[in-house]
């Protein structure tokens, strides 16, 4: 009897990145081969169905405006995510912290009407960045001093945000009596519009830079990296280990609560409780298909973007259920996981025993 | 008594949905996979679970036998859940993805597959899914016949709710038993705290994480057919449903990985929802009462740390893929 495994794993030494990239276009055709199938169980055209979503979200100006807004809130949070996850913290709360941001802008935007324009923009993006920071500094601040699991705690401070904006909007910032809405901004606490899209793409794109300086050029990018790698190591040469936890949650909170104000100011222009609508989550993925490199994410949350507003024309065109998008964003995302496999390991098959040895 | 027995009576019945998400979730944990899935798969055993039953009943006719009619929503419901698990399994345990990432995607997954298929059911069958009078009743009512529940005050506390409260109760009794008084269950806890060790006794890292993973995975999803079965009236109301994954979630930490918790803990998170409803203390707003749980969780993971315990912490590999190779 062989008793040798079918096949073994090995991690791989170097990776060169066209290796890497020839897998990473090969799961996504993979996926989008994979949604055809579902088109195809629908009952539907796979070829049509993908015609429309890109005819929807690229065809027209009024579609690439929807596709850039549902980009936009994707791309600045999984940015804001990234150092945090080179860090290896998990930060799960990006929901909550943009919500946070959202509230704390809202706050200026109700109660400070008279203000000019730009003063107040600038206050509400101040006030958003803050309370993000803060909501996302807590729980790192128990993670520093005692070791609290920051996943499961980011994760539950979403929901404690979240009801506390349900309250408001049917509580103190009620608009009309029982209407569990508030009151659309006044025309000075809204974004402008650039391109028919408001101004959060032109800052997110702004971002993109910063944050690949930020992490590959600065002191601190070096410090996050290395906590990343090693704690004990950090810990040895000397870094305080517990406060750069606490600065890079600050950051990563502050800029997904400068996100959600940006979400509420510009594109609602209100605030309720499904401001952040799940972007929290998916930049996560987001984040981490693109190895946190900024500009792959830009590639990613646009094409989420097209998924999203494809899906939304695939309802109205053929009937279907725009929650397919949430099927096909989850079906892309499974199989990209899936190809980093393959980036990152190696399959040697018994039969060329040659290759395993050496 | 008038204000302490209905609102036990539903706590409990609000929490059982909680109850099979939160015994699931903990025996996927347990075995060091963290499945933050638990949302989706939930939407995806609500949705078949009330599909299987209305197509049953609507293929059987009038021979449609109620009991059959439970059985095959659970089944389905059950089976959903492992498949989205399986998903996770794969792509976390063979291909050593990462679990948040993972789990999150499944989460997106799986409400997307519950949400479209809660529709696409509404819009072919012209607007409304409901099952049949008797169907609902033995989803809804208690299993015990009427001698025992008309025993005053502790009847209708013990004997009162529907059949899956004490299918809940059983679960969580033999997942105690099997974790803490059998083999499997030790092998299954060693491979959570350190799969490097458990590899080295020659436990099989992959079979148990992948067994605990899928069983769990359905576990839950047969949660959320309960609550579309039950509170929903058996009608698909993804609005409702949404949350109860991640409060299961917050449970699993609540109750410190131990399935007997679960028992009383998804008893008060659901006093917890519902307290609202029946009592209002000045100052405080409805909206403020459905953070209780959330509030109470952090409240327990802070405290828990703080403590530091061996036996209340979260299992010691939570969260980490594990390769034989890498050190």
């Amino acid at each position: 009897m062989n008793k040798t495994p079918l096949f073994h794993l090995s991690m791989r030494n170097e990776i060169t990145k066209q290796y890497a990239w020839m897998v990473r276009i090969c799961s996504f055709l993979f996926a989008i081969l994979l949604g055809a199938v579902i088109f195809i169980c629908l009952g539907n055209n796979p070829l049509e169905a993908y015609g429309i979503i890109l005819s929807g979200s690229l065809g027209k100006a009024s579609g690439i405006r929807q596709t850039v807004k549902y980009a936009v809130p994707l791309l600045g949070t999984a940015l804001a995510l990234a150092p945090c996850f080179r860090m290896r913290y998990w930060n799960i709360g990006a929901e909550g912290q943009i919500t946070a941001g959202a509230m704390a802008a809202t706050f200026f935007a109700l109660n400070c009407k008279t203000m000019p324009q730009l003063p107040l923009l600038l206050v509400m993006a101040v006030a958003a960045a803050i309370f993000g920071g803060i909501w996302a500094a807590i729980p790192a601040l128990f993670k520093a001093k005692w070791g609290t699991n920051e996943t499961l705690f980011t994760l539950m401070m979403n929901y404690i945000i979240i009801g506390v904006v349900k309250w408001l909007q049917g509580g103190p910032w009620e608009g009309k009596p029982g209407s569990q809405i508030i009151p659309n901004f006044v025309d000075n606490a809204i974004l402008p519009k650039v391109g028919g899209v408001y101004c959060g793409w032109i800052v997110v794109l702004v971002l993109v830079v910063l944050m690949f300086i930020y992490m590959n050029y600065s002191k601190h990018g070096y410090e996050i990296a290395v906590i990343g790698n090693s704690v004990n190591t950090a810990r040895y040469v000397g870094m305080n280990v517990g406060r750069i936890f606490v600065r890079t949650a600050f950051l990563s909170g502050a800029i997904c609560g400068v996100v959600g104000y940006m979400v509420a100011s510009g594109a609602h222009m209100t605030l309720y409780s499904d401001v952040a609508a799940g972007v929290g989550f998916t930049a996560i993925t987001v984040a981490w298909l693109a190895q946190l490199n900024p500009f792959v994410m830009v590639i990613i949350s646009v094409l989420m973007g097209i998924l999203e507003k494809g899906a939304s024309s695939l309802q109205t065109k053929l009937a279907i259920p725009a929650s397919i998008s949430d099927i096909i964003v989850g079906i892309f995302l499974f199989s990209m996981l899936a190809g980093e496999f393959f980036i990152r390991f190696k399959i040697s098959f018994r039969g060329n025993k040659k290759e395993a040895a050496a | 008594m008038n204000f302490w027995i209905p609102l036990l009576f539903n706590a409990v019945l609000t929490g059982a949905p909680l109850m099979f998400g939160t015994l699931g979730e903990i025996l996927t944990e347990k075995s060091g996979n963290m499945n933050l899935g638990v949302e989706g798969m939930m939407y995806m055993g609500g949705a078949f679970g009330l599909g299987a039953a209305y197509y049953y009943e609507k293929i059987a006719g009038e021979s449609a036998n109620a009991i059959a009619g439970l059985l095959i929503a659970v089944f389905f419901a059950f089976l959903a859940g492992a498949i989205g698990a399986l998903i996770f399994s794969f792509l976390t345990i063979s291909l050593r993805a990462n679990q948040n990432v993972t789990g999150l995607a499944l989460s997106i997954f799986g409400t997307g597959v519950g949400q479209f298929a809660g529709e696409f059911m509404r819009v072919r069958e012209g607007g409304y899914i409901a099952v049949g009078a008797q169907m609902k009743a033995i989803f809804q009512n208690s299993p015990f016949p009427a001698v025992l529940l008309n025993i005053p005050v502790i009847g209708k506390l013990i004997f009162g709710y529907n059949i899956f409260v004490y299918l809940g109760v059983i679960i969580a009794v033999i997942m105690s038993y099997l974790f803490n008084k059998t083999r499997v269950g030790l092998n299954l806890r060693s491979v959570g705290e350190s799969p490097a060790t458990a590899d080295a006794a020659g436990i099989s890292v992959t079979r148990y994480r992948y067994l605990a993973t899928v069983i769990g995975g359905g576990i839950s999803a047969v949660g959320g057919m309960i609550y579309i079965m039950t509170i929903a009236g058996c009608v698909w109301n993804h609005e409702g449903l949404s949350g109860e994954g991640w409060l299961a979630v917050a449970l699993v930490i609540f109750c410190l990985w131990r399935p007997l918790n679960a028992i009383w803990g998804s008893a008060m998170f659901g006093a917890l929802m519902i307290l609202y409803l029946r009592l209002s203390i000045p100052f405080i707003p409805n909206q403020i009462y459905k953070i209780l749980p959330y509030l109470v969780t952090v409240i327990v993971l802070i405290i828990t740390s703080l403590r530091n315990k061996k036996e209340d912490q979260p299992p010691a590999a939570l969260g980490l893929p594990y390769f034989r190779e890498e050190r």
